[in-house]
């Protein structure tokens, strides 16, 4: 085994771990003073690894990707292309954090450790290709963000949202651990390849029950119906950072092993899971829809937006195709700058105290005291409402493209029938910022690292998206076909 | 030369619309009215040397292609610009016309804030006006008749606050629905049977056609006459003729000019143009051509006899143009094309200059349009007084034969009766004793209506726009019957107009008589000439070429004894005739026999529609429903999330036993 090459190929992992080792001991010996300094150097360490990333992903040599550490570990386009989201994402998150904070004295340097950690997790995950790696990387993200999500103490809220979240979580990760212990069991693999050999010439009644139970455990951490029930509560009691943070890169990083795992391991019996994720797909997209439909908190109406969308990418795993595959990825791009933004545009939202302001009923009349606020934030509901020319469009459309060429027309149909329910909600928001008469609670102040969070998301989901089309489209294209890639 | 100048003439008025529609308020009214009336006059001073070319028999029929439109199939269709003989005549009378009216509209609609858009929808009407006559293949017709429609309707509902503007407006748009399809079916037909839409090719080979049928509606019908009466039905409409005639008088609510421009000169004869520019295909079609003359020689009769009893001005003047273009369309169902568009020329003169003597008086009379509050305006509006003796004279056919003199009218009208008794048939001698009548009545109504506004004593306090005006009532007034209201006349924008439109009312007719009536190189192949029927016409009997001087003196008498010498006649007359009076004075009740057939039967059906079909199905199942089922499920997913962690527990087991049942199955 050649060591180095393991190194150098899971480099953006270590340098993280590394990183967060380090800031935990400066956290631990400088104390809360050193809060704002570790998230620049926590910031400097994501941008440090997403550096490598891109070294590696540019690297020619490399370019069919390789194997580390005896086969647990992988390096390819389609890791690189995710960790290079889930770390943008991290870093959106982190840049747009502290001032949260501000108002209650409760920013502390393990915040940005967490956040470190949490990335760590998530590429350990995106780059497995052998189940314990993927247990370790995900159990290793989902412990920070229990532990994210209840992070203010002093708020009730938070505390149960993160007592729920873990709760749940464990049960998840009980149903997953089963299901990975019946295909071992059935496969006499961990490995996806050898998973993939042993299921290549049909799967009995055991494996089967095995690729049921990871689907299921999976499915909890993207939040796909019916295992989205923690969703609203927890991202309504989270830390407004936090719920960012959940909706961005834990979900880029969920999806990005459902979609490895079904596509890779149990890639040759899809006939098995593909119904299981038609139904998700469009029971995320309906109840998504209808449970946004009924709320007055921003933050759940978000959380809700969130299970409605992943049902929208369940529809290109559906097709199970290249294709459909590459189309997961452009849109998760784009959700996830659509999603940050949202989020930073709520953060953004504070009454004359520094409170939040998560009452849809406040933001009424946004337009007139806050116009440019009101605009990003209504292009970001235009946006995920699907509405052309936004770039929310080009996502929606590519996924049901790609259902369409893998003969799934009625998928497609009844999933963009059900998006004309989804549009209510988001033009419900921008009616209520536009037309209404303005409640006057919100006192935005400006604050510069937000706001260039939010302009830039607001760019890139706009019109002016489309010209990345051609780029963003040639590296999905790249990193769904390492997945069909057979060795 | 003529390439250029043909582009021009029709795509300045274009041009104008939509610069002076998108630059409206933005560039100001007198920027968008010199922008457009300017065009109009160079699209005019263009169009006469063309016309002169035709005359002198310098020029050439021409075809000047614009731009490949369809390519589909063996159906395909080019934009190009047609100038003949005929075209070359339509294009004078459109564009002198407009940029007439354009000019007149800047006095008559000096005080409306909506200049811009006005003199932008007259433009473009002007220009969808040049497309159809120009068209070289019947679709880019049909897109130029479809165009003049639109035109229409907006400027007949210019006045869109107006809720009888409005009525109007629509009124007139359905009634040439109507006529359209028959048009379009007419189309159809004709790409189905000649295998193209191109007009030369169709009348090159409509003549070996006659004889062949074809199946219509389950009958074996002669193919000629089936396309000729659906396109003549289209006619109809834009023509206004008996049965699809009721939109124009109401389309009298649109301001003044546009009556002059659209419902007398030149959109309202489109219909005869088009008789006549598919002249070939009628003669191929004994019984569409009769058809034509019977519903043009009963037109004629009908609308003139409406004519008398109508006190509206507008509205006088409107029957009377719904009447001419009856002795038009019989003069056509005859064969005798080129008199029909002789007629077409000289009364587009002269209507256009009743029509906007009309306004002229509207204007002096603070907007009074009733004749009954008229009178004794010959002094105070001499200028328009004689420009409407003109078109009086004119209309009336003033002239004698032996003299070789005679107004515009003269020459025309006495040439469609000469025309229709020489054909000899039976139908001719119907056409030309209606003719004969309806030119009784025609100068009946134009004296009554000349008497009534200009002669006798002042009669203006009655009228509620007099009272307003000079804030009286009739009993505050006393025995002034002014009510001291003092007329004006129109300022120069409105009489030059006039003015040069009486020139085409006296001369029109005697200097263009030789080319139009007799000249077979002049037409050219443009329209179908019958020589042996125009040498027959000239040698009808004397009584005949004197009968309508004598039924116009007639007339002119029986005006002058009811409206001047005892003007209790027509109460008494009405009176003793009680029942007849009220038949001709309600319009023969069209609009109400309309109104209980198709208006109030179409409401009805639509109302069932609507609230059964659109309401009780379509909304309750659709969008009303799907609403219903987006509420009840948003309130079941609220109840779902109840905020235990136990049942969200639950939920999860259930989903994963759920799935491994599913896949066991």
């Amino acid at each position: 085994m050649d060591f180095l090459l393991s190194f150098q190929l899971s480099a953006p992992e270590i340098i993280l771990a590394v990183a967060g080792l380090v800031l935990l001991m400066v956290a631990a010996f400088a104390g809360n003073k050193s809060a704002q300094t570790v998230t620049y150097l926590a910031i400097a360490s994501l941008v440090a690894a997403g550096a490598v990333v891109v070294e590696l992903f540019t690297n020619d040599a490399l370019s069919q990707g390789a194997d580390a550490w005896s086969g647990l570990y992988r390096m390819d386009a389609f890791g690189n292309f995710t960790k290079l989201l889930i770390y943008l994402a991290t870093i959106g998150c982190l840049i747009v954090t502290p001032k949260f904070f501000d108002a209650k004295g409760e920013y502390r340097p393990e915040y940005p450790v967490l956040m470190i950690f949490g990335a760590v997790g998530m590429g350990i995950m995106v780059s497995a290709v052998d189940l314990m790696t993927l247990y370790i990387g995900l159990e290793l993200s989902s412990l920070s963000s229990y532990v994210l999500a209840s992070y203010s103490r002093s708020d009730e809220r938070s505390a149960e949202a993160g007592l729920k979240y873990f709760v749940l979580g464990a049960l998840a990760s009980g149903i997953l651990l089963y299901g990975m212990s019946l295909v071992y069991g059935f496969t006499g693999s961990t490995s996806y390849l050898g998973i993939r050999a042993a299921l290549a010439d049909g799967m009995g009644t055991g494996a089967l029950f095995g690729v049921v139970f990871v689907l299921a455990g999976l499915a909890f951490k993207i939040a796909a119906v019916p295992f989205h029930m923690w969703t609203p509560d927890v991202y309504e009691g989270a830390p407004t950072p936090v719920t960012a943070f959940f909706a961005t890169a834990p979900k880029v990083a969920a999806i990005a092993i459902t979609m490895r795992i079904a596509l890779d391991p149990f890639g040759a019996q899809s006939d098995a899971w593909q119904q299981i994720i038609i139904f998700a797909a469009l029971a995320s997209i309906v109840v998504g829809a209808l449970g946004a439909i009924g709320q007055e908190n921003i933050k759940r109406l978000l959380a809700y937006s969130s299970i409605n969308n992943v049902g929208f990418i369940l529809v290109g795993l559906a097709a199970a195709t290249e294709a459909g595959a590459a189309a997961m990825l452009v849109y998760l791009a784009i959700y996830v700058a659509m999603s940050l933004g949202s989020f930073v545009a709520v953060l953004m939202l504070r009454d004359k105290d520094g409170n939040q302001v998560e009452n849809i009923s406040d933001i009424a009349g946004l337009s007139r005291s806050h116009g440019l606020l009101a605009l990003c934030l209504a292009i970001m509901m235009l946006s995920l409402a699907g509405i052309p020319p936004l770039f929310g469009f080009w996502g929606k459309f590519v996924v049901f493209q790609a259902a369409v060429q893998a003969d799934m027309i009625i998928l497609a149909a009844l999933g963009i029938a059900a998006s004309v329910i989804g549009a209510f909600y988001y033009l419900k928001i921008v009616k209520i910022m536009y037309f209404d008469d303005p409640a006057d609670v919100v006192e935005a102040k400006g604050e510069t690292s937000r706001w260039v969070v939010l302009l830039v998301t607001t760019i890139f989901v706009s019109p002016l998206g489309y010209l990345l089309t051609p780029w963003l489209g040639d590296l999905a294209a790249r990193a769904a076909s390492a997945m069909f890639f057979v060795i | 030369m003529l390439h250029t100048s043909i582009l021009l003439i029709v795509f300045l008025p274009l041009l104008a619309a939509i610069v002076g529609g998108l630059g409206n308020r933005a560039f100001g009214n007198t920027v968008v009215k010199t922008i457009t009336t300017g065009s109009l006059f160079v699209s005019c001073l263009l169009s006469w040397p063309i016309f002169y070319g035709f005359i002198s028999g310098t020029a050439t029929a021409e075809v000047v292609p614009v731009l490949q439109w369809v390519q589909s199939g063996n159906l395909s269709f080019d934009w190009a610009l047609r100038v003949d003989t005929l075209t070359a005549v339509m294009l004078v009378v459109i564009t002198t016309v407009s940029a007439l009216v354009h000019l007149y509209s800047w006095g008559y609609m000096d005080e409306d804030p909506d200049q811009p858009r006005f003199f932008a929808y007259l433009s473009l009407f002007t220009f969808a006006m040049l497309m159809l006559v120009t068209a070289d293949n019947l679709v880019q017709m049909f897109f130029g008749w479809e165009g003049v429609g639109l035109a229409s309707y907006l400027l007949i509902g210019f006045w869109f606050k107006k809720p009888t503007a409005n009525a109007a407006a629509i009124k007139a748009f359905v009634v040439n629905r109507v006529g359209d399809l028959g048009f379009m079916l007419g189309i159809f037909g004709t790409f189905i049977v000649f295998g193209t839409t191109s007009i030369p090719e169709i009348l090159e080979a409509a003549p070996t056609m006659s004889g062949a049928t074809i199946g219509f509606m389950g009958y074996r019908m002669h193919t000629m006459d089936i396309l000729c009466i659906l396109l003549f039905i289209g006619a109809m409409g834009k023509s206004a003729q008996l049965g699809l005639h009721t939109w124009l008088p109401d389309a009298m609510e649109g301001p003044t000019p546009v009556s002059a421009l659209i419902h007398a000169a030149t959109m309202v004869t489109a219909g005869v143009f088009m008789v006549c520019r598919l002249s070939p295909m009628f003669e191929a079609a004994p019984v569409a051509l009769a058809m034509v003359t019977f519903v043009g020689a009963a037109t004629c009769i009908f609308a003139a006899t409406i004519g008398t009893t109508q006190w509206d001005i507008k509205r006088v003047i409107a029957y009377s143009t719904c009447s001419q273009l009856g002795y038009m369309f019989f003069a056509a169902g005859v064969g005798a094309y080129g008199v029909a568009m002789f007629h077409l020329f000289t009364h587009a003169f002269f209507k256009a200059l009743l029509f906007l003597g009309a306004g002229s008086v509207i204007h002096a009379m603070h907007h009074e349009q009733d004749m009954r509050y008229y009178g004794g305006l010959r002094k105070k509006i001499p200028i328009t007084f004689w420009a409407m003796m003109f078109g009086t004279l004119a209309i009336t056919g003033v002239g004698v034969y032996h003299l070789g003199a005679g107004f515009a009218g003269f020459w025309s009208k006495d040439a469609i009766l000469e025309v229709a008794f020489a054909r000899g048939t039976g139908l001719g001698t119907f056409a030309f004793w209606m003719g004969v009548f309806a030119a009784l009545l025609t100068s009946f109504y134009s004296w009554r209506l000349m008497f009534l506004t200009f002669w006798g004593k002042p009669r203006w306090i009655e009228s509620e726009h007099i009272q307003h005006s000079v804030h009286k009532t009739p009993e505050g007034a006393g025995e002034d019957t002014t009510g001291g209201y003092q007329p004006h006349e129109s300022p120069v924008s409105m009489l030059v107009p006039l003015g040069v439109l009486s020139l085409g009312a006296i001369f029109a007719g005697q200097v263009f008589a030789p080319s139009f009536l007799d000249d077979a190189a002049f037409w050219g192949s443009s329209i179908f000439f019958n020589a042996n029927l125009i040498d027959a016409m000239h040698a009808v009997p004397y009584w005949v070429k004197y009968s309508a001087f004598v039924v116009m003196l007639l007339g002119l008498f029986g005006a002058w004894l009811a409206y001047i010498k005892d003007t209790s006649i027509p109460g008494k007359f009405v009176d003793q005739f009680r029942y007849v009076h009220r038949f001709v004075f309600n319009k023969w009740y069209f609009d109400e026999l309309y109104n209980f057939l198709f208006v109030r039967p179409a409401f009805w059906l639509g109302r069932k529609f609507w609230i059964i079909g659109d309401q009780g199905i379509i909304d309750r199942f659709g969008p009303n429903g799907a609403a219903w089922v987006v509420q009840k499920g948003t309130v079941a997913a609220k109840k779902i999330q109840s905020g235990y962690l136990n049942s969200y527990a639950l939920v999860m087991i259930l989903g994963v036993v759920a799935a491994v049942t599913w896949v066991l199955m």
